[in-house]
């Protein structure tokens, strides 16, 4: 089976080791992805809110762009929101016919041209459980992650919407990477917000309300004593890891929890080594949890805490004893 | 009761509402049950409940709704979406009036609007998204006295290698531009 892939802007960059990981467990799962060439980014939840012709036109030149490739009928992306705007436009431009209309008249532009249902998306973890399977992948397995204590957090997109009741798992209680967590060995522990927001773009709007969303999710983590909170999608990845020292500074809270890719989890699993999928990327670093299963992993240390002014430096405003 | 009841006189924002918004006219259903807002992660932050929004578009409150911070603080996770008992595409509506709002310059003093003009004017040049970019430019222009805390954050994440220094630009860009210069003069005539 060929796939066409659809990276997404975030790949290769703030989530690093979601490209490296996903990279290096191809292979020994048996997958072929062929990235879609010269695509472009989604719009993630941005052109929506200002121009939504604008917005369908974007995400169907990939469409297009995969639906012209040679043996491609399905079309794979990594990314929660990536993936939600490929089905959504593939689905409102079948359902709607304005919205085909519209969008194809502006492809048409360049040349382009998408035919609404030729293909087949999906989100990279649907193809690791439902198209490798649960077995396969068992059977695989040689560094079960035996005593690793897992939260896994699907946040939003993977599981809803849900166009006409057509979704791969349940969108307030989805199971699927429980299911895959525990077939690589660890401890999948109990997390009730899993399919709560992180946030999304609200960290850069309006702090305090995304700052509170990810406190929740990282509180839940720590009320089931997580050693690691697994994710499938850089933006939680991003929200939950990169703002973990700030929301302990807003909340004065401690909380020091890895937050990794399932891709990771399954690379342990088979054998890899750590510096092999990315782990380390991570802020909150997953070095002492790793510990557990026995993989040590290099870690450089980031600053968590602002640099200590001197008396050489600029005078800066401050508040009262300060 | 139905919310179009409210106020017989005034359904132009209504409908337009609705005509805007793929599967739109449902909104004529709409319970005034309040799941949406029951369940809507940052409704606490929000001017007007998702519920009370659509009872002020059925009472005809142009201004008011479009003004409002409410949209703007929808973090699409699609919850209200697929537990509204009556299927209102709550989402798709929230990105209707948001659309709305720019168009009528009314939005409030939130930052989103430009949040989201900023992340666009990336794509519309390269074809790609560049995080660095982007935020260094938003965060400039809107909010410069926050770059204090945002240092370490972006400090960690250069250290780990995980924000570029430079945007990628697709190849295809001319194309790109002309297929979203072509998609918004059809939204214009609109």
């Amino acid at each position: 089976m060929k796939y066409g892939y659809y990276p997404g802007c975030s790949i290769g960059h703030s989530a690093l080791a979601y490209d490296i990981s996903t990279k290096a467990i191809l292979e020994p799962l048996g997958l072929e992805l062929a990235e879609v060439k010269d695509w472009n980014c989604c719009g993630a939840t941005e052109y929506f809110s200002i121009n939504k012709t604008a917005a369908y036109a974007l995400v169907a030149r990939n469409l297009a762009l995969a639906a012209g490739e040679e043996g491609v009928e399905q079309l794979v992306a990594p990314c929660s929101a990536c993936f939600l705007n490929l089905k959504k436009t593939d689905h409102y431009m079948g359902k709607y016919q304005k919205i085909g209309k519209l969008t194809n008249e502006a492809l048409a532009a360049g040349g382009l041209n998408y035919k609404p249902g030729s293909l087949r998306i999906r989100h990279l973890i649907e193809v690791v459980v439902d198209d490798v399977g649960y077995e396969a992948i068992a059977q695989k397995v040689t560094h079960p992650l035996k005593g690793l204590r897992v939260a896994p957090y699907y946040g939003c997109l993977v599981v809803r919407p849900q166009f006409d009741g057509n979704g791969f798992d349940n969108p307030e209680y989805p199971m699927h990477m429980d299911k895959l967590m525990e077939v690589l060995g660890a401890d999948v522990v109990d997390f009730p917000l899993k399919a709560h927001c992180c946030g999304g773009h609200m960290t850069q709007i309006s702090s305090d309300t995304a700052f509170e969303l990810i406190r929740r999710l990282l509180h839940c983590a720590d009320q089931s004593r997580a050693d690691v909170i697994v994710t499938l999608c850089p933006m939680c990845q991003l929200n939950l890891d990169a703002y973990q020292s700030q929301v302990n500074r807003h909340f004065k809270t401690n909380y020091n929890i890895p937050v990794l890719y399932f891709t990771q989890m399954i690379g342990l699993a088979l054998g890899l080594k750590p510096e092999e999928l990315g782990v380390g990327k991570e802020i909150a670093s997953a070095a002492e949890a790793l510990k557990k299963i026995g993989t040590e992993s290099e870690q450089v240390s980031a600053p968590t805490k602002p640099r200590r002014r001197d008396d050489k430096s600029l005078p800066m405003p401050s508040m009262r004893g300060e | 009761m139905p919310i179009a009841t409210v106020n017989e006189s005034n359904h132009e924002f209504l409908h337009e509402v609705m005509a805007a918004t793929p599967g739109g006219e449902t909104l004529l259903t709409c319970l005034q049950c309040g799941t949406c807002g029951g369940s809507c992660p940052s409704g606490p932050d929000m001017d007007h409940s998702p519920r009370k929004v659509f009872a002020m578009i059925g009472a005809g409150m142009r201004e008011e709704v479009l003004r409002s911070n409410t949209p703007w603080y929808c973090v699409s996770c699609y919850y209200c979406m697929v537990r509204c008992p009556k299927e209102i595409p709550i989402t798709d509506i929230m990105y209707t009036l948001k659309q709305m709002a720019v168009k009528a310059k009314l939005y409030d003093d939130s930052d989103a609007p430009d949040w989201s003009e900023s992340f666009i004017g990336y794509v519309e040049n390269y074809g790609r998204s560049y995080e660095l970019g982007l935020a260094s430019r938003y965060h400039l222009t809107h909010r410069p006295l926050q770059k204090f805390s945002l240092g370490p954050f972006a400090l960690g994440m250069m250290m780990k290698n995980r924000l570029s220094f430079r945007p990628e630009r697709i190849e295809g860009i001319d194309q790109l531009r002309t297929i979203l210069k072509k998609a918004k003069e059809l939204e214009a005539a609109q």
